[in-house]
């Protein structure tokens, strides 16, 4: 065992990388099910953005343009979810899967041609003096400006949840759509938007593996990261802050458990590689032991005539 | 409700995946399951291409299906079956872990005739074939070990099985000739095809000091990795992964499965099928070794060279004694080689290897 050949420098600076993707899709996922919605397209919103931010950014150059495609493909996607849920009034899950299935292909299909391409590097933001800061900075202020995005992201929509006429009429609309409905709100055009919201935000999450985390294109690439942030909302019991504690905790866990296996820790490693899931599950279940309880209308369908 | 829901959209999207074949017999259909998919760039994209390889030789005489990004365990046996009940005659199954399944499976379909990659279970109507990777890792290892400066070389492991724990040995033994101060950082990363994981775990071992990555996962991420970071020298895996040459890639193993592929589903349309195991090397030709790059010092190239060749005429074999396992037990005497049994069961690490096998 050789626990000096982890450098904890690089071990933040890794961890904050491997959970920003999770953030994206997490959040984007909480706005959407706090207005009634579960859609579980999340992996197929995903891996669309992963090859639209890639394909962009390449063709382009710009990986800044790449992540607004990435949004844009995203939110396109989430579009025929809306359409499928809110207009045709089709079942959830079913219309959810259907998108991770609809998006696995459709990204195959659009990445052909950019299998081991090596995309445009995005910059680190330069912080100046912070950088210098022995140990927290170069951890914290070497990032590229996606991954502080992600915090601002987080922050800003539990500030508008919290604080804002418009989060108060989204959560009206995820509680009970029949007395939004009744109070004149336009049930399905505020649910559309954080469909919308929702899809941008799994693109550019997507994007993020692709253009930054890897970075390439290969089929398939999120590999169930969709997944992990779809439960990563129901154990956040849909509060941003616990969202975020909980991805840092599955990146945190999974660069940590990487790290102690390069470092030869005794540890079996059946329990190292289980440990990401184990503790995030287990820390998220003890926190949420107040009553913090789904959106009532989660999952269910609205018409005005019902 | 939700649950019945969700396993009826389940079945659906699997039935459109693979019903759209169950018409006419005449022709020989061939069925293949896939554990990650076709573009991996890596293990699923070459049998893939020995897939490619069949229809281009057989033509209309044949009809290929594919099921892409199976998972290892009931669901592959879910997939497996549909294919038999679709009229498959012959079924590839390409990854270790869909072993029990093809049995399982092959039970209740004694006429459709079964292969299974990687295993060593057989029955009658299920045959194992592979290749002889570990020879490959010969070439590599001895690379590897020439080349570090810092005299670590990191290794991604897929899963503590006989075949991965075989390339792993071989590398290190051959790293060990050339570099007597070498020493292998081993992650397990508990996946076959996981791209964000799989470049995790080439950033981890590079900061921890690796110059050389080994993969023995399906994907080109940890070449992407290697990139990114720049002096670390990377092997192709399964497939050449060219679009890294000539750094980091400086070589790699290219599985060539065509010439079986086309074998075994002519023997199937002449009636002439049998329960086989077939593993093969270098010299047949189902191991291929990548173009050795100018990356490589000429001299070391020159090296790895002979030793392919050695490899590939039987002169020499990887796991040739004197050789301890790694509790410092003798395994095998001076001049003696591993016999096949043995290999196909590896679980134990040689001598000087650091860590423990998962059990």
């Amino acid at each position: 065992m050789d626990l000096s050949a982890i450098n904890p420098i690089l071990f933040v600076a890794g961890f904050l990388v491997a959970a920003t993707p999770l953030i994206f899709a997490a959040i984007g996922e909480l706005v959407v099910e706090k207005s009634g919605v579960l859609n579980l397209g999340v992996e197929g919103m995903m891996i669309t953005g992963a090859i639209c931010g890639f394909a962009v950014a390449v063709e382009t150059g710009s990986p800044l343009l790449g992540f607004a495609a990435a949004a844009a493909g995203g939110a396109l996607l989430s579009l025929l979810f809306a359409f499928l849920t809110q207009i045709a009034l089709a079942n959830q899950v079913a219309s959810g899967l259907a998108l991770t299935l609809f998006g696995l292909g459709l990204s195959a299909l659009l990445g052909q041609s950019y299998v081991g391409v090596k995309p445009p590097r995005l910059g680190d933001i330069d912080f100046g003096p912070l950088a210098d800061i022995p140990v927290i900075g170069p951890a914290v202020f070497t990032h590229d400006i996606i991954l502080y995005l992600g915090l601002a992201l987080v922050a800003a929509t539990w500030a508008v949840l919290k604080f804002t006429r418009a989060g108060l009429v989204l959560r009206a609309v995820g509680e009970s759509h029949d007395a939004a409905h009744a109070l004149g709100y336009h049930v399905k055009r505020i649910r559309t938007f954080a469909i919308m919201f929702g899809g941008a935000c799994a693109g550019v999450g997507g994007a993020y593996i692709s253009l930054i985390r890897v970075p390439q294109w290969t089929e398939g690439m999120t590999a169930g990261i969709g997944w992990i942030a779809l439960a990563l909302v129901v154990f956040a019991s849909w509060k941003p802050g616990r969202l975020l504690l909980g991805a840092y905790l599955f990146g945190g866990i999974t660069q940590l458990q990487l790290n102690l296996q390069g470092a030869g820790v005794a540890i079996p490693v059946e329990y190292l590689a289980m440990s990401p899931y184990l503790i995030t599950i287990i820390v998220l279940v003890i926190l949420s032991a107040d009553k913090s309880a789904a959106p009532a209308s989660l999952g269910r369908t609205f018409h005005a005539s019902q | 409700m939700k649950l019945t829901k969700l396993l009826t959209s389940a079945a659906i999207a699997l039935g459109l995946a693979t019903a759209a074949h169950a018409d006419g017999h005449e022709k020989t259909k061939v069925g293949f399951v896939f554990v990650g998919p076709v573009g991996d760039g890596g293990w699923t994209y070459e049998h893939n291409q020995g897939r490619l390889a069949v229809e281009e030789e057989f033509g209309d005489a044949v009809e290929t299906v594919f099921v892409e990004n199976v998972a290892e365990g009931p669901d592959s046996e879910r997939v497996m079956t549909q294919m038999a009940l679709d009229g498959a005659d012959l079924i590839f199954t390409t990854s270790f872990g869909y072993m029990d399944p093809t049995i399982n499976v092959a039970k209740k379909f004694p006429d459709v005739k079964f292969e299974h990659a990687t295993g060593y279970k057989r029955a009658d109507n299920v045959s194992t074939y592979s290749a002889r990777f570990y020879e490959g890792r010969a070439i590599q290892g001895h690379i590897a070990g020439s080349m570090t400066k810092s005299n670590i070389i990191g290794y991604i492991g897929s899963y503590p099985i006989p075949e991965v724990i075989r390339g792993i040995n071989s590398a290190y033994i051959h790293a060990k000739k050339v570099n007597p101060d070498v020493q292998f950082k081993i992650v397990w990363a508990y996946t076959w095809f996981d791209p964000a994981k799989e470049a995790d775990a080439a950033k981890v071992l590079i900061e921890q000091g690796a110059d050389v990555v080994l993969q023995h996962t399906d994907s080109t991420a940890p070449q992407a990795a290697a990139q990114e970071a720049g002096n670390v020298i990377t092997f192709g895996q399964a497939s050449d992964m060219a679009q890294y040459a000539p750094t980091p890639r400086v070589s790699s193993i290219i599985d060539n499965w065509a010439p079986y592929y086309i074998a075994r589903t002519k023997a199937v349309m002449d009636g002439t099928w049998e329960s086989t195991d077939t593993w093969d090397g270098i010299g047949p030709g189902m191991v291929g070794i990548g173009e050795i790059t100018d990356a490589v010092p000429a001299e070391v190239k020159e090296q790895a060279l002979a030793l392919k060749e050695s490899i590939a005429s039987g002169a020499y074999h990887p796991f040739t004694g004197p050789i301890n396992k790694q509790d410092g037990s003798a395994w095998l005497a001076e001049g003696e080689t591993a016999d096949d049994g043995t290999l196909a069961g590896m679980n134990f690490y040689v001598e000087g290897i650091e860590g423990d096998i998962p059990q």
